[in-house]
């Protein structure tokens, strides 16, 4: 048999991705649907919680957190309850990470506030001595990019049917609405800020990326 | 094996642009893995600047090496080996030609975009769609010429590096569209950055469909493709033919169905499903079946050959490599084990056992495959045997640097993590398990130095060996190569 496939290269293609595609039918698709589904009060991103994410992900930040408690006591007494599959269901890529060069951030938003990221976002070693996280000063410059946060709420919700606009859930909209939602979002987070440049921005009516990625780090819980 | 007497007019073309690609993208992407593992010793490196950052630099070092320096690779073996077992030669120079050059930009654009920020953030699949969609394009033009190459064939059988060539075609062409269904969000509302766009899987299905990407993209780049260079190389350096003809069969069979069941071994007690996580450990250990038959009959090839081992270096770099797959292969399903894995996972043990495999197997029988073929391609001979050998123990040392310090820094971290007091409370901060790793940081990094010293070592001596060409040839009065390729 095999002499037989050895001599027909098309036939050696079919067996191969015949033989291939098992493993992948096999473990993948039976819990599709299961996986999918969201835990009870789990509410979308908000415009600014989804734009903190997006520079979450530009940055890479999954190269060296996770966001994952696995079910042992050691990484509950740590980090908080573990994971569940639920609280993922919004989550478009997965940022699960794979290597703990720093620490698991899933319920960062229950133990971190917004000054201490703040100070640790100028310098980890500031608040945590010894530790080799890079600095992140031009997240202090950059003002957010709203145009894709609005992008990527419309996609998900006219595609991927993620409930906006939802009983108490966070609405969609127009660029515009978006960016005055996530502007009046950020208020808070502004207050609770040191730097001055941040708040003078803001008071031109400006976000800036920190103000984002703080918002997206406090709402892990 | 192939009677390559026969035919002595191979087109080397595109092979010699793929072998020159391989030394760059190989110096270039081991030069950022060091630089990202000094900036774990010595954060002030990171320097504030957003391109210089551990973080955006991580994903261009995997990227680099994995398609840059180990593609260009196998695609240089390919155009090289498949004209002399399938005994014709080079059909379609012109889509090899655009292989070639598609595959170049395709990697100078993904170095770009990754300092840029533009990414997917799946690891190994990080690139923008539309950089996705020329990979698409770069990936079937290989397909085309391999099938041309396979159809215009004058040798009817086809060896075993050919079924391993076409295997990584086909699982990576599935693979790669499956994992990269994503939707650019522009083309819905018309705002924002024109490159972003959202996956088409959400949480825990994402992370399936992901790992089942990653972890075979480890098996059908990193492994099918240099098993197919390995059963070319070795018999062809030790000239005798492969051990056995039925054992080489029986583990590329194997090693098909089985290597994708094995991606749930990434997400040990994650939410996936508890069976999906226990098929994921049970199919890794058997894989070890099929990777040590491979393994066992690459070694055995060389019976009664080992004494070349003493004098040659271009069998030292092979038949080492093959050894590294033995390992790599025992330690990757020792880790899968669910037990170990919860120690094991999120540390650095993992990142030493895949330099295990990337530096030992792939880099070591690449770097072995090019001694062999460069001076066949430019009709020369090599230019230092000496700088070869003393290449191969400075890197065999490098590798063991790396290693060693990996395995004791992620079982130190894995423990440290789960340590308790008397009264059952952590007994480490997260921070003291940081501050425990800088030995070992350091040590891995003199490790990364060793090696990639012996990778310009390797750079130098392959293109002082092609500048030799001429004056060789002037020397023994031998014909110019079939092919007066640009490169020359």
């Amino acid at each position: 048999m095999f002499e037989f496939i050895e001599r027909h290269s098309l036939l050696l293609g079919l067996c191969i991705f015949i033989t291939i595609t098992i493993g992948g039918v096999v473990e993948v698709i039976p819990s599709f649907t299961e996986n999918s589904r969201p835990i009870e009060g789990l509410r979308p991103y908000s415009a600014l919680e989804m734009a903190g994410r997006q520079i979450y992900i530009r940055e890479s930040c999954n190269a060296c957190h996770s966001q994952l408690i696995r079910p042992f006591k050691s990484e509950t007494d740590r980090y908080g309850s573990y994971s569940l599959s639920g609280e993922y269901a919004y989550d478009r890529p997965f940022l699960w990470g794979s290597r703990r060069t720093g620490p698991d951030l899933h319920r960062i938003g229950n133990y971190r506030t917004t000054d201490w990221h703040e100070a640790h976002f100028v310098n980890a070693r500031n608040v945590s001595p010894g530790s080799v996280m890079p600095n992140f000063p031009w997240f202090f410059e950059d003002n957010v990019d709203f145009g894709t946060v609005h992008a990527e709420i419309i996609t998900v919700k006219k595609l991927f049917g993620v409930p906006y606009d939802q009983g108490d859930n966070p609405k969609s909209g127009s660029l515009e609405e978006i960016k005055e939602m996530a502007f009046i979002e950020a208020e808070a987070i502004v207050k609770d800020m040191k730097t001055k440049a941040i708040k003078e921005a803001y008071d031109r009516g400006e976000v800036r990326d920190i103000v984002a990625m703080i918002a997206y780090l406090n709402r892990m819980k | 094996m192939s009677q390559t007497d026969s035919i002595t007019d191979y087109d080397y073309s595109v092979a010699k642009g793929f072998a020159i690609s391989t030394l760059i993208w190989g110096a270039v992407g081991m030069s950022v893995g060091l630089i990202i593992a000094l900036e774990l010793v010595f954060p002030q490196l990171n320097a504030d600047l957003p391109w210089l950052s551990f973080n955006r630099l991580r994903p261009l070092h995997t990227n680099a090496v994995i398609f840059g320096f180990t593609l260009a690779g196998v695609f240089a073996s390919w155009y090289y080996v498949s004209q002399r077992v399938l005994k014709v030669r080079m059909v379609l120079p012109g889509v090899g030609m655009f292989h070639l050059i598609l595959f170049n930009l395709i990697i100078v654009l993904a170095a770009v975009t990754l300092l840029m920020g533009h990414t997917q953030s799946k690891e190994y699949h990080e690139l923008s769609w539309w950089v996705d969609i020329l990979v698409v394009v770069m990936w079937l033009s290989w397909g085309v010429h391999i099938f041309a190459m396979l159809g215009a064939r004058k040798e009817k059988t086809l060896y075993v590096s050919i079924w391993y060539y076409v295997a990584c075609f086909i699982a990576v062409s599935m693979l790669f569209l499956i994992n990269g269904l994503a939707i650019p969000t522009w083309f819905v509302t018309q705002t924002g950055n024109w490159w972003h766009s959202v996956s088409m899987f959400a949480g825990t299905n994402d992370a399936q469909v992901q790992w089942w990407f990653g972890h075979n993209a480890v098996a059908f780049v990193l492994t099918v493709p240099i098993i197919a260079m390995s059963y070319y190389f070795i018999p062809k350096q030790a000239n005798q033919p492969v051990y056995s003809y039925r054992l080489s069969l029986w583990s590329f069979w194997g090693l098909m169905f089985v290597y994708l069941w094995a991606g749930p071994h990434h997400m040990m007690y994650s939410t996936i499903p508890d069976w999906v996580q226990t098929l994921g450990m049970v199919f890794s250990l058997v894989l070890i079946i099929p990777s040590w038959g491979s393994m066992v009959n690459l070694l055995l090839t060389m019976s009664g050959k080992w004494e070349q081992l003493k004098t040659d270096p271009i069998a030292k770099f092979l038949v080492i490599g093959s050894t590294f797959y033995g390992f790599a292969t025992l330690e990757g399903p020792i880790q899968a084990i669910k037990s170990v894995n919860a120690i094991a996972h999120f540390t650095d043990w993992i990142i030493g056992h895949v330099h295990n495999g990337t530096l030992g197997w792939v880099a070591f029988t690449i770097i072995g495959a090019l001694y062999h073929m460069v001076p066949r391609m430019w009709n020369t001979k090599l230019y230092s045997e000496r700088l070869a050998e003393n290449q191969f123990w400075i890197q065999t040392l490098g590798i063991v640097f790396y290693f060693s310090s990996m395995w004791i820094a992620g079982i130190t971290q894995g423990a440290m993590w789960r340590t308790t007091d008397q009264f059952g409370s952590l007994a480490y901060s997260f921070l003291d398990t940081v501050n425990a790793m800088a030995p070992y940081w350091a040590l891995r990094a003199v490790g990364g130095t060793l090696f990639l010293a012996g990778f310009f070592m390797f750079f130098y001596n392959i293109i002082r060996t092609i500048k030799g060409a001429e004056a060789f040839q002037l020397q023994t009065g031998s014909r110019p190569a079939a092919d007066s390729g640009s490169l020359n």
